[in-house]
């Protein structure tokens, strides 16, 4: 690789050629704070919170954009730097609400952080015109609130860029510039998609998920309601975050123990829904390809996904599965098959869903998701707000002791942990159909190609005589990029994954939220996947179809995977829907 | 930029709505199209509606949004329709220090629309401006071709009375 030398602070660096200054300082041991930045998303250099000297230049310059050359010399630390960033601070401050004591982003808040570190000692110091903004309330999922936007633009970049989808923008000019959607439209009133991404890149509390914990502890509370839990799997991969453990730690453990502790009746798995969703995917895909059906078959996990497909893509709904998502199968199970077999009324049921996603939050007043004549799932909450739950009850989360999930509904394979991973179920699906079509044991459950990172992936698979083609697309750009080579005959596949959010659940819109200076140098979605896959690993049984509860659900109570039982619970439909009204 | 009078409804004809379709396929193709297509979309038009802009969205595979965007930042750009009688009020600096900004405000009242809005009758649109070069007159308005000045406020609802 060809290096440049510089100097940044008067220490000699060698770096990468090409490298922004911002890079290469973090070579030399230097985060330089950024505030509108995120690599590959948002290169705008506007916020000028990096601004540096560089020698020879005129004036001081974004660090986040401008590329270092040979001899270089850089500083990163003067007077002029600190007060320049300090100044900008204060002229944000000047436009901001700062009700911070009650900001669900305070102690997650960028914007905090900054001015802590850079002694604001003032916020008031630039007081004068304030631009007052009402809440946007309008979408099932979420909260705008502009009265606590810097104008970074991070979330219009990752809607745009990322998700291709771009509901939301910069309007007006100058003093009136402000995010929202066109005319003024409530979020709930465009194709947006429910993602939450716009949530997990923004650096202060302008843009937060529609908080349900106080509906879930007043539940708890209830002594005429059974409240069960179920967790999907990339929570485990995310949830320790929120309490200072690095990226990437599995607290499946300690995860289960604070729900207990929290007062849920039954803490179980969404992963047992994820394994029952294989077996009717799986026998779905079969039954298409061997008698003829829409081909290619797309996975319906993801609701962020089925939102965009009904949107932007309402000429392909009957490419989707019809099987619910696992959280919905897993709802519906509960209250059906569960309650029948405990003898409990299911409308003194409450499922609660803990999930990596804001899209769930939509998903749970969709149509046709109430197999017991009750919704499935009564109310879902992010991962974020499971951990806010665990700190207003004072639970020393690093200290609680491992503990299991309860039985039936806990029960899970290895198949079903890695759905939290872009490829995961496609993974899951190709262990139980290969070994449906072959009727032989796989000697090796891995299916490596539909792994990693990589927005697109695809492979061919020759399974008793047939060519299998599968893709798999997580992010939605990603997922566009790849339907319209479908559409256009260009690619020719027979089983489809889709995840709305980039790299899978493990990176969903609910997750905690890292700071830029993390995203920035980190691949937050492969060291959470990895959590997953090594707990997969290490499962005794990898294979849905080896489940000993599913197994046992089938036989007390479905019948056969594709029965007419199993699709009047666990199957749903979709509905056309437009881009604009 | 005034946010959009949705009182004034939309009037657009079949022919305008040929005429803007058969811009955008002359520019779907060019880099930075957007733009040659939101002016000739204002020519046709006389202002630009969601429902023009909704089209141009649609045609171009552009999120609605991103339209949106570019109209209000631009202030050549309309949301609303002009008047019958399109009441323009300078507030350059020579207006400005002789009183143009009550004028402007009291113009705001009288008419119920805020800057570039339109009555919901279509009668009078409202706009301010930048200096027309008639400082020796000032404060200075004009009213289509019409030019008052020397104004004060309260020769403000005599001017109107003219056009009702």
């Amino acid at each position: 690789m060809e290096t440049v030398n510089i100097k940044i602070n008067g220490m000699p660096v060698e770096a990468p050629k090409g490298s922004t200054i911002l890079e290469a300082a973090k070579l030399a041991h230097i985060d330089i704070p950024t505030l509108c930045y995120l690599k590959g998303i948002n290169e705008i250099g506007a916020c000028r919170i990096c601004v540096v000297e560089v020698k020879g230049a005129r004036s001081l310059v974004a660090s986040c954009m401008y590329p270092i050359n040979e001899g270089m010399e850089i500083t990163t630390n003067s007077q002029k730097v600190l007060a320049s960033r300090k100044k900008t601070l204060e002229l944000i401050l000047s436009d901001h609400d700062r009700k911070c004591l009650s900001c669900v982003r305070s102690g997650s808040c960028e914007l905090q952080k900054l001015c802590n570190d850079l002694k604001v000692e003032d916020e008031g110091l630039y007081d004068g015109a304030r631009t007052l903004y009402n809440t946007d309330a309008t979408s099932a999922h979420m909260l705008r609130d502009n009265n606590k936007c810097i104008l970074c633009r991070r979330c219009s970049a990752v809607c745009e860029k990322t998700q291709g989808i771009g509901v939301i923008g910069a309007n007006e000019r100058g003093f009136d510039t402000n995010i929202s959607c066109a005319f003024d439209m409530g979020l709930g009133d465009t194709s947006c998609v429910s993602c939450g991404q716009c949530i997990a890149v923004c650096p202060t509390g302008a843009l937060t998920e529609k908080d349900s914990t106080s509906e879930v502890f007043a539940a708890l509370a209830d002594p005429d309601k059974y409240v069960i839990v179920q967790t999907a799997p990339a929570v485990r991969a995310g949830l320790g975050e929120a309490f200072g453990l690095p990226i990437g730690t599995n607290v499946q453990g300690k995860m289960v123990s604070a729900l207990r502790r929290l007062g849920f009746d039954q803490v179980f798995d969404t992963d047992f829904a994820a394994d029952l969703t294989i077996m009717e995917e799986a026998t779905e895909l079969l039954d298409r390809i061997n008698n003829g059906g829409v081909l290619p078959l797309i996975t319906s996990c993801s609701p962020g996904w089925i939102k965009y497909c009904e949107h932007y893509y309402p000429d392909m709904l009957d490419n989707l599965s019809s099987c619910k998502s696992p959280m919905q199968m897993f709802g519906a199970i509960t209250k059906t098959y569960y309650a029948e077999k405990m003898g409990i009324d299911p409308n003194k049921i409450v499922m609660v869903s803990v999930m990596p996603c804001t899209a769930k939050k939509f998903e749970i007043g969709r149509d046709d998701q109430s197999a017991a004549g009750v919704p499935d799932v009564d109310i879902s909450i992010t991962t974020r707000e499971l951990a806010k739950m665990v700190e207003r009850v004072g639970l020393n989360f690093l200290s609680l002791p491992d503990e299991d999930f309860d039985d039936p509904l806990g029960r899970s394979t290895g198949a079903a942990v890695i759905f939290g991973a872009t490829g995961g179920v496609m993974e899951a699906a190709l262990r139980t159909a290969v070994e449906v079509l072959t009727g032989k044991e796989l000697p090796n459950p891995e299916f490596s190609e539909v792994r990693g990172t990589q927005g697109i992936k695809e492979a061919t698979y020759h399974v008793a005589g047939l060519d299998i083609n599968v893709a798999v697309a997580s992010g939605l750009a990603n997922a566009r990029e790849l339907l319209e080579d479908v559409k256009s005959g260009k690619k020719n596949y027979h089983f489809i994954e889709i995840m709305g959010c980039p790299g899978g659940c493990v990176n969903g819109g609910g997750q905690p939220q890292q700071p830029a200076t993390v995203r920035n140098f980190t691949d937050i979605r492969a060291l959470r996947a990895k959590a997953l896959y090594n707990q997969d690993a290490e499962m005794p049984l990898r294979k849905s179809h080896e489940n000993p509860s599913i197994k046992a659900l089938y036989d007390e109570y479905l019948g056969k995977p594709g029965s007419h039982k199993a699709h009047e619970l666990l199957h749903t439909t979709y509905v056309k829907r437009s881009i604009n009204k | 930029m005034g946010s959009q009078n949705k009182t004034v409804p939309f009037a657009g004809t079949k022919e305008q709505e040929a005429a803007l379709l058969k811009v955008i396929a002359e520019h779907k193709d060019d880099k930075g199209a957007l733009m040659p297509i939101l002016q000739k979309a204002q020519g046709i038009y006389g202002y630009l509606p969601v429902e023009v802009q909704t089209i141009i969205s649609n045609e171009m595979n552009v999120p609605l949004e991103k339209i949106y965007g570019i109209v209000t930042f631009y202030s050549q750009f309309s949301l609303s329709p002009k008047g019958k009688y399109n009441v323009s009020v300078c507030l350059g600096t020579a207006c400005y220090v002789k009183g143009s900004g009550d004028i402007f405000n009291k113009l705001q009242d009288l008419l119920g629309v805020t800057d570039g809005g339109c009555t919901t009758d279509g009668k009078f649109s409202l706009e301010s401006c930048r200096c027309i070069g008639a400082c020796g007159l000032a404060p200075v308005l004009t009213v289509n071709e019409d030019v008052y000045g020397k104004l004060s406020v309260d020769d403000l609802e005599g001017i109107l009375t003219k056009y009702e």
